[in-house]
């Protein structure tokens, strides 16, 4: 299901965070000449240029040397920060993209405590209202917490953080908990919670996640891709633009997803890069190897691989 | 015909009338239907203290023995209302000490109740039996121990949800050595460590005690001793449910659970360690309520629990049961006549939580008898409210919250008008209405078609115009309870349709577009509704007419403005001297 905005390994966007290398060499120097080659050069396709990265609004060549200076510890540390930063906005920009104005709001909130980072996001946040432009106007009204809501009462406001750390689930039976055995290595958090993988369907241009703990079998998983894009498929099929007046009898089913008789199928990228046909391996190894999936249709399969013939697309 | 009829005879049908609502009918028919009533009903509740004072109450109905109370409007649970608006009970227990030396019961909620009511009850009435708080603050712990250490015949001290100040844990022990009646103990909103002897030898000499519900600070390894002691309870409250795990405490524990055989409701369950849950599971099959809202543990612990209560009707979870551990509930409680959901983490924007608009759907398709929802979720569509509403067409009670404020239907980026408003078209028995999520006004031209029952209606960031709200004041021929907030409603539906809030009980409306000048207009038509603003600002009085208030609370009352209201709270179009008429 869709999770809204959560860190995903880098990994899963080679392509954006490419433009950081991680030997970075963005220095604060005295003069107040910074250096920000690292990103400017990489900066080849039309979308990256509008997120030309610039420590000061244009026109204005050196921009608070002092004040990035006081802000950071370490030319080390200064970038590390700006490549967060960059990695935040990133998914602010996906989140903007999927309408999760909440984490929009709670982006800007973590960005305004430094006021170089204001000026990162204010450069994003065009760049989003641009390539969101006329989507929803709602993108704009990124609530502030307001007083009273959501309606619970002021005992119930902070269970989760209050309640002292539970022990991590050790005798359980239930297939569930037992793929977080696979998943040792990746932060404790997702063992507990959940591990979501982006999925992304041909025709359909919002992205979901899904999460691989709550399934044992690729039966259920495919069981879950067809619920998660039915409506979408509907609705993006639903050529009047009106809407389906809550009539969704309409959908049909996405089924075959993992036999190829479907009109779709289900791939997934794996670890190295590669793309694969889901279903091949047992459970586990699918899921400790999985890092994004996608429904493509059928007819493109030739591009695809086996497990046995690993050819990169 | 009636009057041929002894009075005896009246008497005696009339005491099988136990709604007040029959009662009201019934004393309306004539004149001596109305004395025959008046003398002997023996219950009253006041749904708002400021409608009607106490002593038009006791020279109306001379032999109550009990009186239930409500003071604050239902949006002060989320501090929408100010610090001291009001709402204080002694007033009522002064005269009601006076008028009612034999009352045996008094029940409050939103209330403000001091030590000093406390005390004045505890003195006041010889047979006193119960006494329930809901949502109540003002009073301190010796308040509590003048109640257990004079109310001789007391039965029930219940205490939900209320803010107490506590100044020890000591009160407990006023309760004397001869005291036995006690049948029912609720101190779980509570902090501080009461003596566990105390509490052990309360227990042991209250045979009849059939509900405890403990705080937080008693520790598992002691609630199989209480156990051991109560094996009649009905209803039981753990503390804190956690420990470093050992054989023994878990094994006694078990043992004890096991011997309740009358045991129905449980809850508490604070800072779970899930590998005590399977202590409970003994009692699993005969629960028919479990509140585990408390209970920070994860889906498949939950789920192992709920698969095994097989009798349950009530069930009051958060929201890490998941969409996996609802469907859990769906296929196996099937009695299931309620459901709350609560959000653990509510200030996030993403959880990490897989709880969806799907759970609600299966447990609308497995549970039958589901009557009462109230689900905080992060998403929302029109499809699943279309679903719910066709699966449970018996739906009493439905609370949607989204948490995100105006969030449209996830799927579509539509408004959630169809979906509620298919909500009220098939669920005919619908009294209470939460919405919320992107709503325009077409969706309150739904309600106001379809909802002929609805009696409460919350709404918040909905709307586009007056129309929205007049369609509800004009179509909901059953409202009695309306409150809104953060939402485009002004002047032109309330002054449309003031006779309609004559027939209601309140109307609450907070940042909306309401103006002093209508406000004032109102009160002014409206001798018998108190239209107050309540607005924090300065220099008040200098406001133009046409600013809008900040937040308006309207009632009916045959009392007049009320005497004790703070220097922020002003009813407007009334006389300063029409205060508080007591004729």
């Amino acid at each position: 299901m869709d999770g809204g905005y959560s860190r995903i390994n880098e990994e899963t966007h080679p392509q954006l965070l490419d433009l950081i290398p991680n030997e970075r060499n963005w220095f604060v120097t005295r003069d107040g000449d910074h250096n920000i080659e690292g990103s400017k050069s990489h900066h080849g396709n039309g979308d990256e240029k509008k997120l030309e990265l610039r420590l000061g609004p244009p026109g204005v060549e050196d921009w608070s040397v002092s004040d990035a200076q006081r802000s950071y510890k370490s030319p080390q540390k200064a970038a590390q920060k700006r490549y967060q930063i960059f990695k935040d906005l990133y998914f602010a920009v996906h989140a903007c993209k999927q309408k999760q104005i909440s984490c929009v709001s709670h982006m800007f909130s973590h960005f305004c405590t430094n006021l170089d980072s204001i000026y990162l996001f204010f450069i994003f946040f065009l760049y989003v209202s641009v390539s969101c432009f006329g989507e929803t106007h709602q993108l704009l009204g990124a609530p502030a917490p307001v007083v009273g809501w959501p309606p619970i009462r002021s005992f119930r406001k902070n269970i989760a953080s209050s309640s002292s750390k539970q022990a991590p689930v050790s005798d359980s039976q239930n297939g569930v908990v037992s793929n977080n055995i696979v998943e040792k290595g990746k932060l404790v958090e997702n063992c507990q919670k959940g591990f979501f993988v982006k999925i992304n369907m041909n025709g359909v241009p919002i992205g979901r996640k899904v999460d691989l703990n709550a399934y044992d079998t690729y039966e259920k998983l495919s069981v879950a891709v067809d619920q998660l894009f039915r409506g979408l498929l509907a609705a993006q099929n639903d050529t009047s633009g009106c809407g389906n007046n809550g009539n969704y009898q309409d959908e049909k089913p996405i089924t075959g997803l993992l036999d190829g008789n479907g009109e779709y199928t289900l791939v997934y990228e794996d670890n190295e890069g590669d793309r694969m046909l889901v279903g091949d391996v047992p459970w586990h190894m699918f899921v400790s190897s999985v890092k994004r999936l996608r429904v493509i249709k059928t007819s493109e399969i030739s591009n695809i691989s086996r497990k046995d013939e690993k050819i990169k697309v | 015909m009636a009057y041929s009829f002894p009075e005896e005879v009246l008497e005696h049908v009339f005491s099988f009338l136990a709604s007040q609502k029959d009662r009201n009918a019934v004393s309306l028919v004539c004149k001596t239907w109305y004395e025959m009533e008046r003398w002997c009903r023996k219950r009253i509740f006041v749904g708002n203290c400021y409608a009607v004072n106490p002593r038009i109450m006791i020279r109306r109905f001379p032999e109550v023995k009990s009186v239930e109370l409500k003071g604050k409007p239902h949006f002060a649970d989320f501090n929408l209302v100010p610090e001291g608006w009001g709402g204080c009970v002694y007033p009522w227990i002064v005269e009601i000490a006076r008028g009612y030396p034999w009352l045996e019961e008094i029940r409050l909620k939103r209330m403000v109740v001091t030590d000093e009511s406390l005390e004045l009850i505890s003195k006041s009435f010889k047979n006193f039996k119960v006494l329930i708080l809901s949502s109540c603050e003002g009073f301190s712990t010796d308040g509590l121990a003048a109640i257990a250490a004079n109310c001789r015949n007391l039965r029930v001290l219940d205490l939900r949800e209320c803010e107490v100040e506590e100044l020890s844990g000591h009160w407990l022990s006023h309760f004397p050595d001869s005291f036995t009646s006690l049948e029912s103990l609720n101190m779980a909103c509570l902090s501080y460590e009461v003596s566990f002897s105390a509490l052990e030898r309360l227990v042991s000499r209250s045979s009849n005690l059939k509900t405890l519900r403990l705080n937080r600070n008693v520790p598992i390894e002691k609630l199989s001793i209480l156990l051991q002691r109560a094996p009649q309870l009905v209803d039981f409250g753990t503390g804190a449910y956690s420990s470093e795990i050992r054989s023994d405490t878990y094994s006694s524990l078990a043992e004890a659970f096991s011997g309740c055989k009358k045991l129905k409701s449980l809850s508490g369950f604070w800072d779970v360690v899930p590998a005590y849950l399977p202590a409970v599971y003994s009692v699993c099959s005969q629960l028919t309520s479990l509140n585990l809202s408390y209970a920070t543990t994860q889906s498949p612990d939950l789920s192992k629990i709920l698969g095994q209560c097989h009798n349950l009707q009530r069930l009051v979870v958060l929201d890490y049961i998941e969409d996996t551990g609802l469907d859990t509930v769906a296929m196996s409680c099937k009695d299931l006549r309620e459901l709350v959901v609560f959000p653990s983490d509510p200030f996030v924007a993403d959880a990490n939580v897989l709880l969806t608009e799907q759970g609600l759907v299966s447990v609308s398709e497995g549970c039958s008898k589901l009557q009462s929802v109230l689900y905080f979720c992060r998403q929302m569509s029109n499809s699943a409210l279309i679903s719910i509403s066709k699966n449970r067409p018996n739906l009493t009670c439905f609370r949607c919250c989204i948490l995100e404020p105006r969030a449209p239907d996830y799927l579509t980026f539509e408004p959630l008008d169809i979906g509620f408003g298919s909500i009220v078209e098939n669920c005919k028995q619908l009294t209470r209405l939460s919405m919320s999520g992107l709503l325009t006004d077409r969706v309150f031209e739904y309600i106001g078609t379809h909802a002929k029952k609805l009696d409460m209606l919350s709404i918040a960031f909905a709307g586009d115009s007056d129309l929205g709200l007049h369609h509800v004041l004009s179509g909901c021929e059953s409202l009695r309870k309306l409150e809104i907030r953060d939402c485009p409603f002004g002047d032109k539906a309330l002054l449309a349709n003031t006779s309609k809030l004559e027939t209601m009980r309140s109307l609450w409306m907070s940042s909306c577009s309401v103006s002093f000048g209508a406000c004032k207009l109102l009160g002014q038509k409206m001798p018998r509704l108190n239209v107050e603003v309540i607005d924090e600002r300065e220099n008040l009085d200098s406001i133009p007419e046409d600013a809008h208030v900040e937040k308006v609370y309207i009632y009916r009352t045959v009392s007049g403005q009320r005497p004790d209201m703070p220097d922020f709270v002003r009813t407007m179009g009334k006389d300063k001297d029409e205060v508080y008429n007591l004729s």
